[in-house]
């Protein structure tokens, strides 16, 4: 029995403990989203009532259907083109020699260091103008809103992207370059079907932080159905945090349906893509 | 793939011709089939559909300056994909965006880092002059009172007055002029040809407008009291540029002009509220440094952060790396499950848990209470909140960290480990000698960037404890704020911006966190060379 313990027991009880560490929150979580009164004060770890109330007049009472929408727009369309930019990027620093090559990588990885936020005031006062000339990208739009969260699109994304594609081998561009490839078919027709894990990693990594980022949309997207679910959201425990509560759960969970499935279906990925990135960077 | 490679083998790659190939447009490239050739237009050709597109509303308005930085965009644009140089092509589209709103706003920030930019000194001096003319209008003394309607006259607002004996008005942005052909009903306007009344819904709707509106008389001008009455006012405080300072007329006071400060000040050192902005060259970074009041809380501040974000960054990478080790062998069943279940954390939205987080640490009924049956007020209390702090953000942060750990150990080879048991090594040996330093290699890097990101991990406290509790002498400072939230306080908090204070706050933060990044990298990097 102590022998079964110290090989395989422990690594069950160190799990198990992990699982509940990591469950109990979210268990609140679920038990409040579905608690009929929809109250903090209410609300028991474990679901004491099963209701959908609280779903519902989530869709009814606020603008939740275009919040969500917003989200899964602004979020999807920023992150795949961001890992697009960033992969672009990242094949010139991974495969090409050129003046500027090592300052630049310095310089992307320095300018994230800085409080970007702190430039709010800034940033919104170059929205305000822009709004003025054209409406559609200016405050209040999503687009506007992807075009400043592509301001970040490379930085940390390029450098785990680089870390990847240096790590494949050169001498098949390079083969594929003496059969007659430009270099826009190797980098479409070579290199990027090889490094589809670093693509998923980094594009769920963008996903998640854009659907997560708080304070520029928050400046940013002021009409109600404007807004993002993380503005949304906020707002709504910010003034009637006890009463809200219940609807604020239900729209966690419904916030974290697509991240939850698009992340477990892309584990095994990001374990190979972090990692092997990470060793080279 | 593997015809590609054979070709390879076959004819070895002939320098130049590659040294060309990657230096401009080689024959390849020419050639390089019409699909190709046809991709480029369309994309050069959208791009210039785009700039006619935003060019419009730009000539419109005569915005030269944008119009100028648009045209050098598109000029750069056109050059790089017609020419060369070949990096660039791959660099251009995602470094555009990040000069545009990325560098560009910070560094216009952290130039106004060596200005006082902040409430009571945003404009220039004549805004401020202006600003206090308005605000210290009153009403003239013995001047008529006109009962008001408001009007419009196409689009422009314009205000439809009655005296008290019954005579009509019209007065807008050019004075005030009578109008004999209004309607007086009831000591009102109720009616005037060529103009259409506002109703009360379409008064409130434009009540700042008509706040503002300043009709011009012989001696001051015709404002607005509210949605129904006018009076005539005069500024009490005006400019005279001789003693370049500003004089209040009933009392004879006077503010002189510091322009140093960027504030009108009287002789007992007593400033107008109303400044303007000035360059004050290096005071604001002198005042983080010399200042008692704020070094010494910056001080306190930073030794919190930096435990901050030390305690996250290797309290997440141990628990991280004890499930990953748990979970790294055969023997375990179930092993999938765990990890799914493991990484929920990760994949829920952080800025909503912390808020979850926030409410089960409620003192009166939380969840964290209930449970323990205790009744601390998590919140309330110096250590106890910052326990909360990092609790979580470990929470918040070890799926990530046992992703990485389980990807790491998967890449140590086997035999590795294998070897040194054969050697005799405990387990525990076999993972301190072996195992961990070469984790240590491969995740330094992580670790480096989730310790920069941690120190500004500015959610993980605004969302949750807000920064407090705050000490009773101190409410800018409080005992859990991070560098960043207490900057973030100090330019958009409650008691008015300083910007430039703030952005002089920042270009410290950022250079602790740089310095501390770039020596870590370092030390990496000699400790690579060490074990490999």
């Amino acid at each position: 029995m102590k022998r079964w313990f110290t090989r395989v027991g422990w690594r069950h009880l160190v799990g198990v403990s992990a699982v509940a560490f990591s469950l109990f929150p979210i268990l609140f979580v679920i038990s409040a989203a579905l608690n009929p009164l929809g109250t903090l004060s209410s609300t028991e770890l474990v679901p004491t009532g099963a209701t959908i109330t609280n779903a519902v007049n989530l869709f009814d009472r606020t603008a939740f259907g275009h919040w969500y929408v917003n989200s899964i727009m602004i979020a999807g369309t920023a992150s795949v083109t961001a890992v697009f930019l960033s992969l672009l990027a990242a094949y010139a620093f991974s495969r090409m020699r050129f003046a500027g090559r090592r300052v630049g990588l310095l310089a992307l990885l320095l300018i994230q260091m800085f409080p970007q936020f702190l430039a709010i005031v800034t940033i919104f006062l170059i929205f305000s103008e822009i709004s003025d000339y054209w409406p559609s990208i200016g405050l209040n739009t999503s687009w506007g809103l992807i075009m400043l969260y592509l301001g970040g699109a490379l930085g940390v994304n390029t450098w785990l992207m680089k870390g990847f594609l240096d790590t494949v081998p050169k001498e098949l561009d390079e083969s594929a370059r003496i059969d007659g490839a430009s270099h826009v078919q190797v980098f479409f027709q070579i290199v990027l079907p090889l490094v589809t894990p670093i693509l998923a990693v980094v594009g769920l990594l963008s996903f998640i932080m854009t659907i997560n980022e708080f304070l520029m949309a928050n400046v940013f997207l002021t009409h109600p159905e404007s807004k993002t679910l993380a503005v949304g959201l906020f707002g709504l425990v910010a003034g009637e945090r006890n009463n809200n509560f219940g609807l604020f759960c239900a729209g966690s969970l419904l916030t974290a349906i697509p991240t939850v499935v698009v992340f477990q279906f892309l584990q095994r990925f990001i374990v190979s893509g972090l990692t092997s990135g990470a060793v080279k960077g | 793939m593997g015809k590609r490679d054979t070709g390879a083998v076959e004819t070895r790659p002939p320098r130049p011709h590659r040294a060309s190939a990657s230096r401009g447009p080689d024959p390849s490239d020419r050639s390089l089939t019409t699909g190709g050739l046809i991709a480029k237009t369309l994309m050069l050709g959208l791009v210039t559909a785009f700039a006619i597109w935003a060019a419009f509303p730009l000539i419109d308005a005569g915005s030269w300056g944008w119009l100028a930085g648009e045209i050098v965009v598109v000029v750069v644009v056109f050059v790089v994909y017609l020419r060369r140089p070949l990096p660039m092509k791959y660099l251009l589209p995602g470094t555009l965006l990040l000069l545009a709103f990325q560098v560009a706003p910070v560094l216009y920030t952290m130039s106004t880092a060596f200005t006082n930019f902040g409430d009571g000194h945003r404009g220039d001096k004549r805004e401020a002059i202006v600003s206090i003319q308005t605000s210290s209008v009153t009403q003239v003394e013995g001047s008529t009172e006109y009962t008001l309607s408001v009007a419009t006259r196409g689009d422009a607002l314009v205000f439809l007055l009655a005296d008290p004996d019954g005579a009509a008005y019209l007065a807008d942005r050019d004075g005030v002029r009578a109008l004999p052909a209004a309607t007086v009903d009831g000591g009102r306007v109720t009616a005037a040809p060529g103009y259409t009344l506002l109703n009360l819904g379409q008064v409130n709707a434009r009540s700042q407008e008509i706040g503002d509106l300043r009709v011009p008389t012989d001696g001051g001008v015709i404002i607005a009291s509210g949605a129904t009455r006018a009076f005539e006012a005069k500024a009490n405080r005006g400019y005279d540029a001789g003693c370049d300072c500003i004089i209040e007329i009933d009392t004879g006071r006077r503010w002189t002009a510091d322009n140093h400060i960027g504030s009108f000040v009287d002789a007992a050192g007593e400033r107008l509220p109303q400044g303007w902005r000035v360059n004050v060259g290096l005071d604001n970074f002198q005042a983080v440094l010399t200042d008692p009041d704020i070094s010494r809380p910056f001080l306190r501040t930073l030794v919190w952060n930096l435990g901050f974000a030390l305690a996250s960054t290797f309290g997440t990478f141990a628990i991280g790396l004890l499930c990953a080790l748990a979970l790294h062998s055969d023997r375990v069943r179930g092993r999938k499950l765990y990890r799914a279940l493991l990484v929920l954390p990760y994949a829920m939205p952080s800025f909503a848990m912390l808020l979850v987080w926030r409410d089960m640490f409620n003192a009166d009924f939380g969840l964290i209470n209930r449970l323990l049956s205790m009744h601390v007020d998590w919140f309330g209390q110096p250590w106890t909140a910052r326990a909360a702090a990092i609790a979580v953000q470990l929470w918040l942060g070890y799926p990530y960290m046992f992703l990485v750990a389980t990807g790491a150990l998967q890449a140590i080879p086997r035999e590795m480990t294998e070897a040194s048991a054969v050697d005799g090594a405990s387990p525990w040996q076999s993972f301190r000698r072996v195992t961990l330093p070469l984790l240590l290699v491969a995740l330094s890097p992580l670790l480096i960037s989730s310790f920069a990101y941690n120190f500004n991990n500015f959610n993980a406290v605004y969302l949750t404890t807000e920064g407090g509790p705050f000490p009773a002498d101190n409410p800018s400072v409080g005992a859990t704020d991070l560098l960043i939230t207490y900057t973030y306080r100090l330019a958009f908090g409650g008691a008015g911006a300083q910007y430039g204070f703030a952005a002089a706050v920042s270009i410290y933060i950022f250079t602790i966190v740089a310095v501390i990044s770039a020596v870590s990298f370092r030390r990496t990097r000699k400790q690579e060379e060490v074990y490999s």
